[in-house]
């Protein structure tokens, strides 16, 4: 059939089974908006800021597992983008980037809105195309969603110029990919799964170390077979929470920087660290030379450069995180429950509890408790933003299940939780979602309660407001000689006036006591989003702490 | 610790950029680059000369193979492979000193590509160390310019 570049766009997003994008027009993707006004079989979402629309694409794909697409136009539309991009390379997650660009004929002439977007998303996106003849698009866009998902995740970015989108091609979108250049492995070398068996069986004292790989392997139950079948203690990273249940005895929560003690201690006591679908990075390390001195370490990844990237590996397992351990688990046999070192856990466990002390102010870790009380029997997402609100978020909720944590881990990008929360209700619109903020972060993509307003996304956005950019007031109290070095924000707006011009609803709550009505409250309301402001202890800190730099069993616990 | 390692990419618009790019980021360093099509127009060859350890050149491999475009990465240890590289070089020279620089050049190889009243042009090719002797001998004459290939090399039929 004959179509437009445009129409050959849509028709091919269709096809990919992608049922909603986020994004905003402009110039030079007009012919794309108008071919969107006849064919309306994907949902387009307008953003109020491009990031928003990158981010929301990124949520959406979390909660999912599907690929996220957002849109922009050339130029400011697109470098809007690249935050989101970057985001979610940083986090391997699935993600296409469709960018309008200037017409071919004007490229490279510093023309109107003209930026190079395939040279500036080139070391942020897994991969990018620039489309320049009509007759490619369809083959891209396949090769595109592909990329994006296969091997280890990733945005993909495709830059489209104007005439591309309106000149006329005959439409046929290929059935299969062929990239000879791209095939990722997912079968783990037997051999390499035979002495990771060995090690396991060998080992005193192990610990399994897993991350957001896991999640998007869809790999949690066979996780869980394994810890079990093996008895061996879990830690997750930031991306790995929701890959094992924190209810579960095995479960040791979070390691590294803001890692519980118990975590960090016994990846240091180890003997042997398997990590799977996880990449070393130095948050999760500390003084790379003092991790884990004394074990054997396994990795399995799907990424071959992951491995020895950060840290030497003994026993590494290149391969899809899930067949790799349905192939382990068909060969491994019942383990010991190595007694002496689930004991020395357990007492790491009973002396040194994630804990807080309770004040006249409300203690922000009290609301998420709070919130998780009331919220873990239903189908909940919790989204962050960054900062303290984050880690308390990670330490003081209890994840039991994948995808139903949502939080911005290697670039670390204030302003992510509000569209990633949108982008996530979209997905599962029956789902509880919300968004722990911080009073700094949430004013960075503030504008995308308007997405939320209008399109009656009930998310409960419960900022923890301590008048700080609190993570950095923290360290500065900390290392910089309580310097408070432009990190206060006495002079933030009124946060339940600003939700209520933009039409949600704000609720301020100041009392302790007061704190558990207004989440019921929040809770009961699903029509539109709810802003809650808790007004928390201004100074409290988030320990345990590991200083950059410092071994992750050198920490202040309190 | 040098190493030469040959790389196969599509022959595509922004590969050059993309496996440069790659270097830059990563922090390796790139001592020499060539780049040209193989004998199958619609792949490129490009051959690099990078300074780092073992490990190092691990990582560069693994990183360049993760590039959608990249087909094949292989390290040319000098043993097992053969290396060359090309080399213009223009010298100062007058009448007297033309005559010892022809010799030079005989010595090596070389072709003169270009004689004029101040000066001459010559050709050089070989390995590293062949090209880098002449150059030392002609500096003396005044190196007026000189431009490098950079190098380039093919697997010993025997090592394949
Ligand atoms: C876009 C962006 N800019 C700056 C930072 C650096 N940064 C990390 S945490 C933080 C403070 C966050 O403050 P707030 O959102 O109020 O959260 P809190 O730590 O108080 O919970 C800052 C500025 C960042 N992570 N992202």
């Amino acid at each position: 059939m004959q179509l437009t570049g445009a129409q050959a766009l849509l028709e091919s997003l269709h096809r990919e089974g992608v049922e909603i994008i986020f994004g905003y027009p402009g110039g030079v993707v007009l012919p794309l908006y108008d071919a969107m006004f006849a064919d309306k079989r994907v949902k387009h979402i307008l953003v109020r800021h491009e990031q928003g629309a990158a981010h929301a694409a990124d949520g959406y794909a979390r909660a999912t597992g599907k690929v996220g697409v957002c849109l922009a136009t050339s130029g400011p539309g697109a470098t809007n983008l690249t935050t989101g991009i970057a985001n979610a390379y940083m986090d391997s997650i699935p993600m296409i980037a469709i960018t309008g660009q200037v017409a071919t004929s004007l490229l490279g002439r510093d023309s109107f809105q003209e930026a190079d977007v395939t040279g500036i998303t080139m070391p942020i996106a897994k991969h990018s195309y620039l489309i320049k003849k009509v007759e490619d698009l369809p083959r891209i866009m396949k090769e595109a969603f592909h990329i994006a998902r296969s091997g280890r995740p990733g945005p993909v970015v495709v830059d489209i110029p104007k005439d591309i989108f309106v000149n006329k091609l005959e439409y046929k979108y290929p059935d299969q990919v062929d990239i000879p250049s791209y095939k990722p492995r997912t079968e783990g070398h037997p051999k390499q799964i035979a002495l990771a068996i060995k090690a396991i069986q060998a080992a005193k004292k192990p610990i399994i170390y897993a991350g957001g790989g896991v999640i998007s392997a869809d790999a949690s139950s066979e996780l869980k077979e394994l810890a079990e079948k093996c008895n061996l203690p879990v830690t997750t990273t930031l991306m790995g929470i929701g890959a094992f249940p924190e209810t579960h005895e095995l479960s040791l929560g979070m390691l590294g920087m803001h890692g519980t003690a118990y975590a960090n201690y016994a990846v240091t006591e180890c003997d042997l660290l398997i990590g799977i679908g996880a990449r070393f990075d130095d948050r999760v390390t500390g003084h790379i030379a003092k991790f884990a001195p004394n074990a054997k370490i396994i990795h399995l990844d799907i990424d071959p450069a992951e491995i020895g990237k950060n840290v030497r590996v003994d026993i590494p397992i290149v391969g899809d995180v899930k067949k790799v351990l349905q192939a382990l688990l068909a060969k491994i046999g019942p383990k010991e429950k190595h007694a002496p070192w689930v004991d020395q856990i357990t007492e790491w466990k009973k002396k040194y509890p994630l804990a807080y002390k309770q004040a006249e102010t409300i203690k922000p870790q009290y609301v998420i408790e709070q919130a998780h009380e009331l919220a873990k029997e239903r189908d909940t997402i919790i989204v962050t933003e960054v900062g303290q609100n984050q880690m308390w978020a990670a330490m003081f909720y209890q994840f039991t299940k994948p995808r139903s944590w949502i939080s911005s881990g290697g670039l670390g990008t204030m302003g992510f939780g509000l569209p990633a929360a949108n982008g996530a209700q979209f997905g599962r619109p029956d789902a509880l979602v919300i968004d722990f903020a911080g009073d700094g972060s949430i004013q960075m993509n503030i504008q995308e309660l308007t997405t939320a307003v209008n399109n009656r996304l009930p998310i409960k956005i419960f900022v923890l407001n301590n008048c700080f950019l609190g993570m950095v007031r923290q360290w500065q109290e900390l290392i910089y000689d309580r310097h408070y070095s432009h990190t206060n924000l006495c002079n933030n707006p009124d946060l339940v006036k600003i939700a209520e011009a933009y039409g949600a609803v704000g609720m301020r709550v100041s009392k302790p006591a007061e704190v558990r009505s207004a989440i019921e409250k929040a809770f009961a309301i699903n029509d539109r989003p709810v802003l809650v402001d808790f007004v928390v202890a201004k100074e409290e800190n988030v320990f345990p702490f590991v200083p950059p730099g410092q071994a992750i069993n050198e920490m202040i616990i309190d | 610790m040098k190493h030469t390692i040959s790389v196969i990419v599509e022959n595509k618009p922004g590969v050059l950029s993309r496996v440069s790019g790659l270097f830059s980021r990563r922090g390796f360093n790139i001592e020499s680059l060539a780049v040209g099509t193989t004998e199958d127009p619609s792949l490129s060859r490009m051959t690099i000369v990078v300074a780092g350890d073992e490990a190092d050149l691990e990582q560069i491999t693994k990183q360049l193979y993760k590039l959608i475009d990249t087909l094949k990465v292989f390290d040319l240890p000098a043993d097992k492979s053969v290396q060359s590289e090309l080399v213009l070089v223009k010298v100062a020279a007058n009448e007297k000193s033309r005559v010892e620089i022809t010799q030079i050049a005989e010595i090596f190889r070389a072709k003169i590509v270009d004689v004029a009243e101040t000066s001459m042009t010559l050709e050089l090719t070989g390995e590293e160390s062949k090209v880098e002797g002449a150059i030392k001998l002609l500096t003396k004459f005044g190196v007026k310019e000189l431009v490098r290939t950079g190098r380039i090399a093919l697997q010993r039929g025997s090592a394949e």
